[in-house]
């Protein structure tokens, strides 16, 4: 304990030491609010560093890979511009869904050559975090810092002190968005810190598509942390889908944080594939008779960690929540699942049903699972499943029983197992991608697109 | 075709099957009838080759071929085929695509090639138009979300096309109204063939309303205990299975 302390202490060490000189070049320095909220980040961090198994939110998941290095912000647009020529045209244009409005942010700042945003009808604003701030600070103000705040854990109180840059996005009271917006997070370089806040206002009444996609440019190490706070406005529509497809030896900290006013429908597709160390976070706040459905799909192969998080939290009556997570973990990989519904003493009527179902495929691979339910109300329906373990031998039998032979049966029955999750994407181009990530995560011969 | 001998069969140390003697023809349909717990669907998992059942005594041959070490989907490619008494939802694998598969796997085996893509779909659509299915039960996933009767169609859907020489049914009847019962039973009458032989193993009479047998046997304790023409079923309807409980095996011949 007291070695890993030490590591804690010297990695946090460096980068507070190194906040001074880099404070100037973040956004909103005029800012007393924002000042405020980066210097409670910053305090939190110094203190606490970046999170430990100490914490019972990150019992399983050990971070301490990540203080062996020393990531640094790709600082100010001008220096983070060289990198653009690194980035294959073609390699970008398929990493952009098409028939999208799409945002990117490269090592962690808004490039306009990079985003495409035309024909964008007046009811939508969507703009970078940097360019937010100055144009439209007191609008920002209530929302900033809001759904989540720096005391959540280490990555939080980093994210709220380090941001270089983001995404805002307010889409207007009843506007139905006739396409999706991306937010494309591209890291192009070894090291780089790319730290993103993005603010998803939805109003009343309104239908949006949200997909935030992380992908490398790179085979090497970073470090990215990407925190969304979103809010839904009365009777608001969001699907919100992530694909995380970060570069095999990178780390990954996203955080989404929802506050659903009532009647407001939230779903979420959380795809968790890349990195040598990923942590998702998944939070939502649920006002009255509003709905949430969290689905999630984490393919771990190699020594590759992959956690979850997901807190649910009923405020009030008759809300609805369903989760369905689920895992595949190979080789050495570990996948972990902590999911938390928390249902309040007014959230009376509550509807909330969470999964979570996992697949081993090696003897080395490991699964932490943990659904908490804590129900202060009680008339409620509420319920979870967990299983982990091997592919189901009456599915086997089944499948022999019509000629196929067992290998090519297991191979079928993980894929579809995998796949019953990326069958839930409702839109073409993203459903296709996240199918080839699918793929090139099952190497196993004969994993055929035709089975679908 | 089908010649059981002797065979006993147990699961773990305790024996299910104790000295079972049957032979099926081409051609013939063989009816098993017993109580719950005679051992009826170990006999059908066991010619089928499902894990998890040792036969410690006696011989099963099909076409001359000992089955006991055969693969289950080397049994399924040389034609021996068992429709579910309880069929597996597979989510994520397309009807469709499992129908092709496995007809690709029987050609293959028998060294034909691969289905020509639209001759499979010309098959396939007359096929689910004689089970009275809708279409789009091919391009959902196998059996996800069917009731009862849509997938015990399916298993009949499944039959009909791979053209199978043993079929096993396992308590098809079960779960399904009258009108299923019907549909089904169409379905497998029209694959009555002289080179095709049909093992059916059930409860109750009642399908054999539908589909008539040539033989008729009663399982009762692991054990053939009766054996008759299907005078036999009707007989059992209307005694009741402790009539033949207390029977003690016939000798074989």
């Amino acid at each position: 304990m007291s070695t890993l302390k030490g590591i804690n202490n010297e990695s946090t060490s460096r980068y507070v030491a190194e906040y001074p000189s880099l404070a100037p070049e973040l956004p909103g320095q005029n800012l007393p609010w924002l000042q405020q909220l980066r210097k409670a980040g910053l305090s939190k961090f110094s203190a606490t560093g970046f999170p430990s198994p100490r914490e019972e939110e990150w019992r399983y998941t050990n971070v301490s890979a990540i203080e062996k290095k020393l990531f640094a912000p790709a600082l100010g647009f001008v220096s983070a511009q060289p990198n653009l020529q690194a980035i294959d045209p073609s390699w970008l244009k398929a990493q952009q869904l098409e028939d999208a409005w799409s945002v990117a942010l490269v090592n962690g700042h808004f490039s306009a050559e990079m985003s495409v945003l035309d024909g964008l009808p007046d009811g939508v604003k969507i703009m970078s975090m940097a360019a937010a701030l100055m144009a439209l600070p007191d609008w920002l103000h209530p929302y900033l810092g809001q759904a989540v705040q720096p005391g959540e854990h280490g990555f939080v109180a980093f994210n709220s002190a380090w941001f270089t840059d983001g995404v805002f996005i307010h889409v207007l009271t009843n506007q139905v968005l006739a396409k999706p917006i991306q937010i494309l997070n591209i890291a192009t370089q070894a090291d780089v810190l790319a730290t993103t806040r993005n603010v998803v206002v939805v109003d009343c009444s309104t239908e949006t598509t949200l997909i935030e996609t992380f992908v490398a440019a790179t085979d090497d190490a970073y470090l990215s942390t990407s925190v969304t706070e979103v809010f839904a406005g009365e009777n608001a529509t969001l699907t919100h889908y992530k694909l995380q497809a970060e570069s095999d030896k990178a780390f990954h900290f996203g955080g989404t944080y929802v506050k659903q006013a009532q009647h407001a429908r939230f779903t979420h597709h959380n795809f968790a594939f890349g990195g040598l160390l990923a942590r998702c976070d998944v939070h939502t706040d649920l006002g009255q008779a509003s709905e949430c459905d969290l689905n999630g799909l984490y393919l771990g192969a190699k020594r590759q960690h992959l956690d979850n998080h997901t807190r649910i939290n009923h405020l009030k009556p008759h809300g609805i929540s369903r989760e369905m997570y689920k895992g595949v973990m190979d080789d050495r990989a570990r996948g972990v699942f902590q999911g938390r519904v928390i249902v309040a003493e007014d959230a009376q009527k509550t509807d909330s049903q969470m999964n979570n179902r996992n697949l081993l495929l090696s003897n080395d691979a490991e699964v932490d699972t943990k659904p908490q339910l804590e129900i202060y109300a009680d008339d409620v329906k509420c319920g979870h499943g967990v299983t982990v373990g091997q592919l189901d031998e009456k599915s086997i039998f089944y499948l022999q029983s019509r000629c196929v032979d067992e290998e090519t049966a297991r191979n079928m029955l993980t894929f579809a197992f995998a796949n019953e999750m990326v069958d839930k994407i409702k839109i073409k181009t993203l459903h296709d991608q996240v199918l080839e990530q699918v793929l090139i995560r099952f190497p196993q011969e004969g994993i055929q697109k035709a089975w679908l | 075709m089908l010649l059981i001998e002797n065979l006993h069969v147990s699961v773990g140390d305790k024996p299910i099957l104790k000295g079972i003697n049957l032979q099926v023809n081409a051609g013939e349909i063989h009816a098993i009838m017993g109580p719950n717990g005679s051992g009826k669907s170990t006999l059908s998992h066991v010619l089928s080759g499902k894990s998890g059942y040792e036969i410690t005594q006696g011989s099963i041959v099909y076409q001359g071929k000992d089955l006991t070490d055969m693969p289950p989907e080397i049994r399924a490619r040389e034609g021996i085929f068992l429709a579910f008494q309880y069929p597996v939802e597979i989510p994520g694998v397309s009807n469709i695509y499992l129908l092709k598969a496995a007809l690709n796997a029987i050609r293959k085996h028998h060294g034909q090639p691969e289905v020509d893509a639209m001759d499979f779909l010309t098959l396939v659509k007359h096929k689910v138009k004689l089970l009275e299915m809708d279409e789009k039960f091919l391009y959902r996933a196998v059996n996800e979300g069917f009731s009862g009767g849509e997938k015990k169609r399916n298993e009949i859907l499944q039959m009909a096309i791979l053209e199978p020489k043993l079929c096993i049914l396992d308590e098809t009847d079960s779960g399904l109204d009258i009108d299923a019962l019907k549909v089904v039973a169409d379905g497998v009458n029209s694959l009555r063939s002289p080179d095709r032989a049909f093992v059916m193993i059930t409860h109750y009479q009642r399908l054999l309303d539908y589909i008539k047998p040539d033989f008729v046997h009663v399982l009762a304790h692991g054990q053939i205990v009766k054996s008759g023409g299907p005078e036999l079923a009707l007989e059992l309807e209307e005694k009741g299975y402790s009539w033949v409980e207390t029977s003690q095996p016939e000798v074989a011949a």
